[in-house]
């Protein structure tokens, strides 16, 4: 191929359009269970350093959406794309290399190490080089240096030598926070990080999440009004697996087909 | 920083220390007593005790309950006997044989069993693990069902030897503190870190970006070594080898000496070991029912002591304090 034509097929691959600031987009994704359709054509993107809510009634299709970026759970349809470059198919592990992290709604800790050694697996994962047979991981510095810091950022410096067995449902919840920013993501998927707290414990939470924002992009999943309205830069509002208003959360807040589809239960 | 699961502290710690000096002191005891028997029965348990720390690594610490253990006991002996059926006694050539087979049935066995759980993988292990027993029956050219007599122990370079049972002995000594040394250095690294994690929430690691598959593997193809080289001293201990070895009991066996002791601690195995020979040795000469009451007594164990001997002794201590 001659040099002009390199060029030019070059500038073909190239996301046409593309904002430089564009971290995550989800182009008309669709994911059917059998006749449930979870995920139908959803359409959404987050910018870097951008706090975008998805909020929707239960069963609407919240969770698959976030399994699907993470590539817990494969689409059946539509694309992925983090930085310009697709990753709909890439597994797990892999998308996590390129710095998508996630929390689970249903805490998912690990029960059998300490708190510290929890979060220094997340460090580790960022690290690479696991492949170390000989010296002892409590050792290693700058991992265990870098999991006392994120343990700190989300109030949990304390207990870094507790089990994570015996921590209260609340510090379960702050660890999955320090654990899915201890990798230093570029995108923070959060399915609803306040789920099961009370007001003082979701007060707490919005305050560590503030101190996190402006970081990684962050695609926030989570049915405390309260809290997104606190939290969000931009709103999607998600039912029967369909995005049906995306827009700013003032907006939102006055959006009458919003309000008839869910606001309006509450 | 927590450094208490580095060190041996506690009274596990002081346990496994004691327990080694009385190893160390078993063979002047048996010269002076004239008991050459008791030697020959510490060092089945020794040999057994190599065997049920490295199941220890993909069971206690990795979660991955293996019932075909013993196939690289048996593997492990067969490289005795096997060269030595060729007059080959080099012990070098044997060693290196077994890390090759062991290695390369465990690498294999393991991309298969890996990938499943639960119940689904206990029954793949012992499947694999039967197949090498079955193996082993249909080559009459070994001996088949009958086994094989080694004339000779391995011979080393430089006129080295294992022919006394003292010698013997002690080398089988030093594998077993060189296997707890590695146990120890490996579960608290940064691979072991991982393969504890992947026992507690496989899942949730993937997610963290830890291709936990890979690890998993990795530590199965070690314990599948350092199980070979007991079987390699198990050919030299019994001078016979035979299917017999590598039977799904033995394979069950070793797994009741890991929860006997406490899966998932340093030393634990090795206490279970100890416990599971003694008992057959007292059970077997009181009743011919011993079967009975040690299978009573082994449900009872995985029942209601779950921490094991380990456990047991943690509680004690504790409770003394
Ligand atoms: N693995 C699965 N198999 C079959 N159906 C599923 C599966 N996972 C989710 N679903 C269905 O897909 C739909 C969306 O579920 P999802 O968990 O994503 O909802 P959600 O918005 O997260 O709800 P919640 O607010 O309760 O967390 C539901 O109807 C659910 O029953
Ligand atoms: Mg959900």
């Amino acid at each position: 191929m001659p040099p002009v034509a390199v060029a030019a097929a070059q500038i073909a691959t190239l996301p046409a359009g593309r904002d430089t600031d564009m971290l995550l987009e989800v182009i008309d994704l669709y994911k059917a269970f059998g006749g449930v359709v979870a995920t139908n054509h959803v359409s959404l993107e987050v910018r870097e350093g951008e706090v975008h809510a998805v909020i929707g009634p239960n069963g609407a299709g919240k969770t698959t959406l976030v399994s699907q970026l993470t590539g817990e759970l494969r689409p059946d349809g539509g694309r992925v794309r983090l930085a310009g470059r697709t990753i709909t198919r890439m597994p797990t592990h892999r998308r996590a290399r390129l710095g998508v992290a996630r929390s689970f709604q249903i805490t998912s800790v690990v029960n059998n190490l300490s708190v510290l050694e929890n979060v220094l697996l997340a460090v580790q994962a960022h690290a690479g080089h696991n492949f170390r047979f000989w010296r002892p991981a409590l050792r290693c510095r700058d991992l265990v240096d870098a999991a006392h810091a994120s343990l700190q950022r989300v109030g949990l410096g304390e207990l870094a030598d507790r089990s994570a067995a015996d921590l209260s449902h609340g510090e379960h919840r702050q660890l999955e926070i320090a654990m899915a920013t201890a990798t230093q993501p570029r995108l923070l998927l959060l399915d609803e990080p306040m789920a099961g707290m009370g007001r003082e414990e979701t007060v707490r939470m919005v305050d560590i999440l503030n101190t996190i924002r402006g970081g990684p992009g962050i695609l926030l999943i989570e049915h405390d009004m309260d809290a997104v309205f606190a939290l969000a830069d931009r709103i999607s509002v998600l039912v029967n697996g369909a995005v049906i208003a995306c827009d700013t959360p003032d907006a939102i807040r006055n959006n009458a087909q919003v309000k008839a589809a869910y606001l309006g239960e509450d | 920083m927590n450094l208490k699961s580095l060190s041996p502290a506690g009274p596990n710690g002081w346990v496994m220390v004691i327990t080694l000096v009385a190893l160390v002191l078993v063979p002047p005891y048996t010269v002076l007593a004239n008991e050459p028997f008791f030697l020959d029965l510490v060092m089945r348990a020794v040999i057994l005790s190599i065997a049920a720390v490295s199941l220890n690594l993909v069971l206690g610490y990795g979660g991955m309950i293996s019932f075909g253990h013993a196939a690289y006991l048996g593997i492990g002996a067969y490289c005795v006997g096997i060269p030595g059926y060729y007059g080959i006694y080099d012990g070098v050539f044997q060693l290196l044989l077994v890390v090759a087979v062991c290695g390369v049935f465990a690498l294999v066995t393991g991309l298969v069993c890996l990938r499943t759980r639960g119940v689904y993988f206990i029954m793949i292990t012992l499947a694999f693990a039967q197949m090498v027993f079955y193996a082993m029956v249909s080559l009459d050219e070994y001996g088949g069902d009958d086994g094989l007599v080694i004339y000779e122990r391995s011979r080393f370079p430089l006129g080295g030897a294992i022919g006394d049972s003292i010698t013997l002995y002690y080398v089988c000594l030093a594998v077993l503190v060189a296997t707890l040394l590695l146990v120890h250095r490996i579960v608290n690294s940064r691979f072991g870190l991982v393969i504890r994690g992947t026992a507690g929430n496989d899942a949730r690691l993937q997610s963290l970006g830890l291709p936990t598959f890979r690890y998993r593997l990795i530590c199965y193809v070690i314990a599948g070594i350092m199980c070979g080289i007991a079987g390699w001293l198990l050919g030299n201990f019994t001078l016979f080898i035979s299917p017999e070895m590598m039977n799904w009991i033995r394979s069950g066996e070793l797994i009741f000496m890991v929860v006997l002791g406490g899966a998932g601690s340093l030393f634990g195995p090795v206490l279970g070991t100890g416990a599971f020979i003694t008992l057959e040795e007292f059970l077997s000469g009181f009743t011919v029912y011993w079967q009975l009451y040690f299978g009573i007594f082994l449900v009872l164990v995985v029942l209601f002591g779950r921490g094991g001997l380990h456990g047991f002794i943690e509680w004690l201590f504790r409770r003394r304090s």
